[in-house]
Formats: C-alpha cells, structure tokens, sequence
C-alpha cells in the first residue's frame, strides 16, 4: 500500500495535490449540503416546536390553575352569599313568628275583652230585669199584704206604684246602709 | 496497514546489519487504488468519502425523521447538533450566529470523522494528515468569513476596520496595517489548515513509529520486553489520539466560528 518514493519532489507535505483539494472540497460540500440544507433545518424546526410545546404546555397548565382558582374564589363567594341568605331568611322569619305572636296576642286580648264586656252587660241586663221583675213580684206581694193587714184594696194603680217605689227605695236604702256597716 | 513494508521487512532488533527502518514521510504516501488517466484514486481519498457517507449516515438516521420526542439515534445526533450550537456558536456569536451553525456542525463532524480514520482499524490513516483536506475545508472559511465581512461592513469598511483600527497614534498604522492584512487575510487561513494537519501528521507519525518498533524489537530475550514497552506505548498514544482528534475537530470549528464572528462586526 505504501507508494515508495518515485521522487523527492513528491514528498513535500505542506504542498496540496490539486486532485485531493478538489475531492476535499467536493466531500465537504457534500457533507454541507445534506447537513444544511435537508437534515439540520429539519431537526432545528423540530427542536423549536419542542421548545414551543414545553412553554406552550407550561403556560396551559397556569392557565388552568388560575381557572381553577378564580372557580374557587366564585364558589367561595357563592357559599358566603348563601350563608348571608339563609342568615336573612331565618331573622325574616323569626320576625315574622314573632309579628304573627304578637298580632295573635293582641287579638286574643281583644277577644277577651270583648268577651268580658258582653259578659258584663249580660249581667247588667240580666240583674236590671231580674230587678225589674223582682220589683213587680215584690210590689205585687207587698201590696198583697198590706191590703190584707189593712184590708184595704189599694185598687189604684198608680197610687199602689209610688208605694211599693217608696217601700222599695226605704228597703234599699236600709241595705245600703247595711252593707256600709259590715263594710266597716 | 502503513507500515506494510517495514513489518514485511522481517527485520529485527540484534540482526546482523539491521537498522531500525524508522518511517518517514513515505507512510503518508499510497500507491493508486486505480488511475484514471493521470488521476490517482489513492486510500486517503477514499477515506475521506467514507467520512462523508458516515456523517451524512449518522445524520441522516438522526434527523431524517425527526421526533418531537426523541429516541435512539436522534438523542445523539441532538447532542452533536447542541453542542456545536450551544458551546461554539452561541458562545462565540451569540443567538445571530445560529445560521452558521450548520456550516460550523458539518466542520466539526467531518473533521472529526476524517481524523478518527487514524484510529480505526484497516483505515488506519488520519485522511487530514494530508494538508489537502483542511486545506479545501478552510478555503471555504476563508471565502466564508471574507464574505461575510464585505457584506456586513462594506468593502473598504471592511479592510479599514481591519487594518485601522481606530485609537492609535498615525506612525503606528505604517506597521499595523500590512501586519494586521497579513494576518487576517493569509496567517488565519495557513494556521488554520496547518494546525489540523500538523497534528494529525504527528500523531501518525508517532503511533506508526512505536507500532514499527514493536515490531522492530520483537525477539525471544531481552527483546520481548522492549517489544511489550513499545506496544503499551502504542496504546497510550492512540488513546492519546483520539482527545487530540476531538480536541482538533473542536479547535478548527471553535475558530471558524470566531472568524465568522469578527466578520459579521468590526472588532474594537
């Protein structure tokens, strides 16, 4: 394989054959123009889509948690209001119960001063009539009496009227003094 | 393997009128695979197309169909691209360096592949041990970083940011002119080239020394030991090889990217 010296001239190593520079240069080219042109453009698109994906992926997934958070913060925001609200609803209704206690408080007061009232005139008519009557029979009976004691018929109307009144008024006056007296 | 002739020789230590048949410049020269006319196809040139159909390979079943989620092969060529892109280019650019980062990525792999030949078995041939292959690669630098630099500072901006630049006394420019023209229009681009090349010619020259002398010192005494030395030598050195073959492949990519750098904005 060795090429024996044919001459010294050859042996200079610092001077390049014309043949070998060409295919040098040719080889490099070649080696430059698939690595340039086809192949590294290929892998440098590639490496930034990659790039791309990553900060891409990145910036969607902040993206995501600040999603989340600002659902958070609304659900948080919803739960405070639905607190306030059945807070409301539940002194609403607490005044009301204590509105209708009250209203039906009053008109249980009314119905029973109503009650009482008619109560009270029942027994005032009652003993006016029963006093009425009571006269009438007494009057009847005392005139009854006196006109059997004095056998006299004291026939007239009037006149027999203004006697059982006078006896009656001395009889009440003599009970009112009466009862001042037990009273006492 | 390069040392074809010298194994072949049977030539051993303690042999009578036997030298150590050292290698020389020859090992970098092959005979013609085939010819075609005047043309020579020779092992390095083939080589250095292998490297092409490895890299474009390996890239091609990373990048061709590429995943959101990456598997396998893509993981690493991910790596590759990444660290050219992160670690050179935005380190030496910045973000507006990253439309270079293709030119800057094929520098690095097919450097570093062309280097790695110097390790792998039956290629066993640094193909940028040939000054011929950085040399096609930094011409394209050079084009490259002198293009850029006419378009983005004009023609005569250019040159003038180059050779004057601004805030020092006038005698001065009578020598920094020619000196910085030189530098950057010639020096940039031979070092360039040079530096690959020289390392990669070193250290073939170094691991097919010890592999000869194996070879050489290889006999049933005293000479087994020396033979075993050699040997452990040899592997220390492609061990060696293969950070330099990196380091290199870094080296040429990082500085490219800084001349692109210097191209796109006056230095002050």
């Amino acid at each position: 394989m060795i090429y024996l010296a044919s001459g010294e001239e050859e042996m200079n190593p610092l001077l390049p054959p014309l043949d070998e520079i060409i295919i040098g240069g040719v080889a490099f080219l070649i080696v430059f123009f698939f690595l340039g042109k086809v192949l590294l453009p290929k892998i440098q698109k590639t490496l930034a889509d990659r790039t791309d994906a990553i900060e891409g992926g990145l910036a969607r997934a902040s993206e995501a948690q600040a999603e989340a958070q600002a659902e958070l913060e609304r659900y948080r925001a919803q739960l405070i209001d639905a607190r306030r609200e059945a807070g409301r609803l539940t002194e609403d209704a607490r005044e009301q119960g204590a509105a209708a206690l009250a209203e039906m408080r009053a008109e249980g007061a009314r119905i029973k001063d109503e009650i009482v009232a008619s109560g009270h005139a029942q027994i005032d008519a009652d003993r006016k009539q029963a006093s009425a009557v009571l006269r009438q029979d007494i009057g009847k009976l005392a005139t009854e009496l006196a006109g059997r004691i004095v056998g006299e018929s004291l026939e007239d109307e009037a006149r027999q009227r203004r006697v059982v009144d006078r006896f009656l008024d001395e009889l009440e006056a003599k009970a009112a003094a009466q009862t001042a007296e037990q009273v006492r | 393997m390069a040392a074809d002739v010298q194994l072949a020789s049977s030539c051993h230590l303690f042999d009578p009128g036997c030298g150590f048949p050292s290698p020389g410049l020859n090992i970098y020269e092959f005979k013609p695979i085939f010819s075609i006319g005047s043309f020579d196809f020779t092992k390095p040139m083939l080589l250095c197309l292998i490297s092409v159909l490895i890299v474009v390979g390996f890239f091609w079943s990373a990048f061709a169909k590429p995943k959101m989620v990456p598997r396998g092969m893509q993981n690493v060529g991910e790596l590759g691209y990444l660290f050219v892109r992160d670690q050179i280019s935005r380190e030496t650019i910045g973000k507006k360096g990253d439309k270079f980062v293709p030119f800057l990525v094929s520098i690095f792999f097919f450097v570093w592949i062309m280097n790695l030949m110097s390790i792998i078995p039956l290629a066993q041939f640094p193909v940028t041990s040939r000054i011929a292959y950085p040399a096609s690669i930094v011409g394209m630098v050079w084009l490259t970083y002198m293009y850029l630099g006419i378009k983005h500072q004009g023609f005569v901006g250019y040159f003038k940011n180059m050779m004057f630049p601004p805030g020092l006394p006038k005698w001065l420019y009578f020598l920094l002119a020619p000196i910085e023209f030189l530098s950057n229009v010639i020096v940039r681009p031979f070092t360039l080239a040079v530096r690959l090349f020289a390392n990669m010619f070193a250290g073939h020259m170094l691991i097919v020394t010890f592999s000869v002398a194996t070879w050489y010192l290889l006999g049933p005494t005293i000479g087994a030991l020396y033979s075993a030395t050699s040997f452990i030598v040899v592997v220390a050195l492609v061990a060696f090889e293969l950070l330099i073959q990196g380091l290199q492949a870094y080296i040429i990519t990082l500085l490219t990217a800084s001349y692109i750098s210097s191209s796109l904005e006056a230095e002050h």
